[in-house]
């Protein structure tokens, strides 16, 4: 059995969620087809009164909202409430076109802080630990999300925001952090920083750390917890539905519990819309079932996982999400073959490089090529070429067995690419330069 | 009697080797010799320093990487280079590469970089094949 921040909710027995779901439900559904004339349009659309909604089931005869709606409703179009009683707005990075502006009240921020609260606590945070919170604070949701969780639960809180990674370290070290709070690509950047300083994993006091905001695999998790000498936990959220902590990983490490008192979570077939049973891949849509400015329902996040309510060992009942397996919208058609950047991590790890890298695809001749650069590690640095070049091919054979395609892999210096301290820019496609 | 040479990683772009080799001589260190190694990406750029420490320092420890070469003084006549080949050949050492100096104090020279330092340095002194050491660099 684990620690929780509101152990009521999270050990609810599963009926007791379901009725909290179908209350919260018919109310929300109520409040947006009252409020939020883009949505109650797509309701009359379909044909779909608030009276139809009687129970959680009936979730599926709702529209899906997409991040099309989104930018077609930017930026007030939305919004559930009065801006007077809106407090604060979160932002995306907008690199996938339009920024997405999310609305809360303080009803909405304090439900999304308690949703961090309950990361914090499942990780073993207590008013005892001292909470290192280097996401970005300011628009993007990473820093004032689990700056206001570590506040709930009562940590001393560090808000150092990215960047700046001596500073980091020297308050990490002088005051003695125990849990930290990043993208896990700066943890690892973190780390390396942390042993070129010449620190062992043992010299922090760091017990664990929470990190989100960018696809990382299984191997990147392994890598970090031995860099920094702690158990990495994996959080989950997007500003649409209201920033990180929408789900979060308990100490078993298999899964992130979706905070389902908040949102519901279904999973369907991108294709056709068609909501799949438990256990299937398909598509992460999630309905806000009680936030009032920004009550996106049945929102279509591009997140392809899995759903499962096995038992946890932690006791929480809440249903458990699979890490994202790509995103429909990351995913790279390369001479027609469909590529992950999580696949091309995945062979990194497993040949022994650093997880630092980037992939730049671009068309010559009519074809798609596929070039990764690839970080050497200071310890695999030869005097003879013949060394490197071999470390290149090596490398190309591993890269094609799991893509299906040959990549062209180039190994370049340490640290010469350019590290972000949000998230980072993994994939140059120069191919738009040639449409 | 090895000597260290500094291997430094360089990505094959317009400007690098410029670079480097303007970064040692800000820092005041002689570059005693010089070789590269080049391919479709990167190219190596071997040197002997006057200071490796500090060479490796100034360029950045995590491009660099010494490692422990042999360099032959040769006589001024024809067949001085076959004569060092021939120990190492009955020696079975295997010589990866090597590049040749020459300097007004030490002469000519030739730098090899063998799999098996510590039998090179042995055979070679044996038949009295004079080496640079560290002091004279």
């Amino acid at each position: 059995m684990g620690n929780y921040y509101q152990p009521e909710i999270e050990t609810a027995p599963r009926e007791q969620i379901i009725a909290i779901q179908n209350e919260k439900l018919q109310k929300q559904i109520k409040h947006v087809y009252e409020n939020v004339e883009y949505y109650r349009n797509l309701m009359d659309e379909k044909g779909v009164k608030p009276e139809d909604i009687k129970t959680i089931d009936d979730i599926k005869k709702l529209p899906f909202l997409t991040k099309a709606d989104l930018r077609d409703a930017y930026p007030y179009g939305l919004l559930g409430t009065d801006l007077k009683d809106c407090v604060r707005i979160q932002s995306t990075s907008g690199t996938t076109g339009k920024r997405v502006v999310a609305f809360y009240t303080q009803h909405d921020i304090d439900l999304w802080e308690e949703c961090c609260a309950r990361a914090i606590v499942a990780v073993g945070g207590t008013n005892e630990d001292v909470c290192q919170v280097c996401y970005g604070y300011g628009l993007f949701t990473g820093g004032p999300g689990l700056n206001g969780g570590s506040h709930k639960v009562g940590c001393l809180t560090l808000p150092m925001s990215s960047g700046n990674t001596d500073r980091q370290i020297q308050f990490m070290m002088d005051l003695g952090s125990t849990i930290i709070c990043c993208t896990p690509s700066y943890a690892a950047f973190i780390g390396e920083s942390l042993a070129e300083k010449g620190y062992k994993p043992e010299d922090n006091k760091l017990k664990a750390g929470i990190f989100g905001a960018e696809p990382w695999t299984e191997e990147m998790r392994q890598s970090i917890q031995k860099s920094l000498g702690i158990k990495a936990y994996d959080i989950y959220g997007l500003t649409e539905t209201s920033g990180p902590g929408v789900s979060f990983e308990c100490e078993e490490q298999t899964g992130m519990h979706i905070n389902e008192d908040h949102f519901y979570a279904e999973i369907i077939d991108p294709d056709t819309g068609e909501v799949l049973p438990e256990g299937e891949k398909g598509e992460l849509v999630f309905t806000a079932l009680d936030k009032e400015a920004f009550p996106l329902l049945r929102y279509r996040t591009r997140d392809i996982c899995v759903l499962t309510r096995k038992k946890c060992s932690c006791g929480r009942t809440h249903v458990k999400m699979s890490k994202p397996m790509g995103r429909s919208d990351d995913m790279l058609i390369i001479r027609g073959v469909n590529v992950f950047p999580s696949q091309i991590e995945t062979v990194l790890l497993n040949e022994g490089y650093t997880p630092n890298y980037q992939i730049i695809v671009d068309r010559k001749n009519n074809t798609d090529t596929l070039d990764i650069n690839i970080e050497l590690a200071p310890e695999q640095m030869s005097d003879k070429v013949s060394d490197i070049e071999a470390m290149e091919k090596a490398l190309e054979g591993a890269m094609r067995t799991m893509l299906g395609i040959g990549p062209k892999c180039h190994l370049v210096a340490p640290k010469s690419i350019v590290r972000s301290e949000g998230k980072a820019v993994r994939v140059i496609d120069n191919r738009k330069l040639h449409d | 009697m090895a000597i260290k040479q500094l291997s430094v990683f360089l990505e094959n772009k317009q400007g690098q080797l410029s670079e480097a080799v303007k970064t040692i001589a800000e820092a005041g260190i002689d570059i005693r010799a010089l070789s590269i190694g080049e391919s479709r990406d990167f190219g190596i750029l071997r040197l002997i320093v006057s200071d490796t420490n500090k060479a490796k320092a100034v360029l950045g420890d995590t491009i660099c990487k010494t490692t422990d070469v042999i360099a032959v003084k040769m006589d001024d006549n024809a067949g001085a280079l076959c004569e060092v080949l021939k120990v190492f050949d009955e020696a079975k050492i295997n010589v990866e590469y090597s590049y040749a100096f020459t300097s007004k104090d030490l002469g000519a020279y030739v730098v090899f970089r063998v799999d098996d330092v510590a039998t090179a340095e042995k055979v070679l002194l044996e038949k009295g094949v004079k080496l640079i050491v560290k002091d004279d660099i």
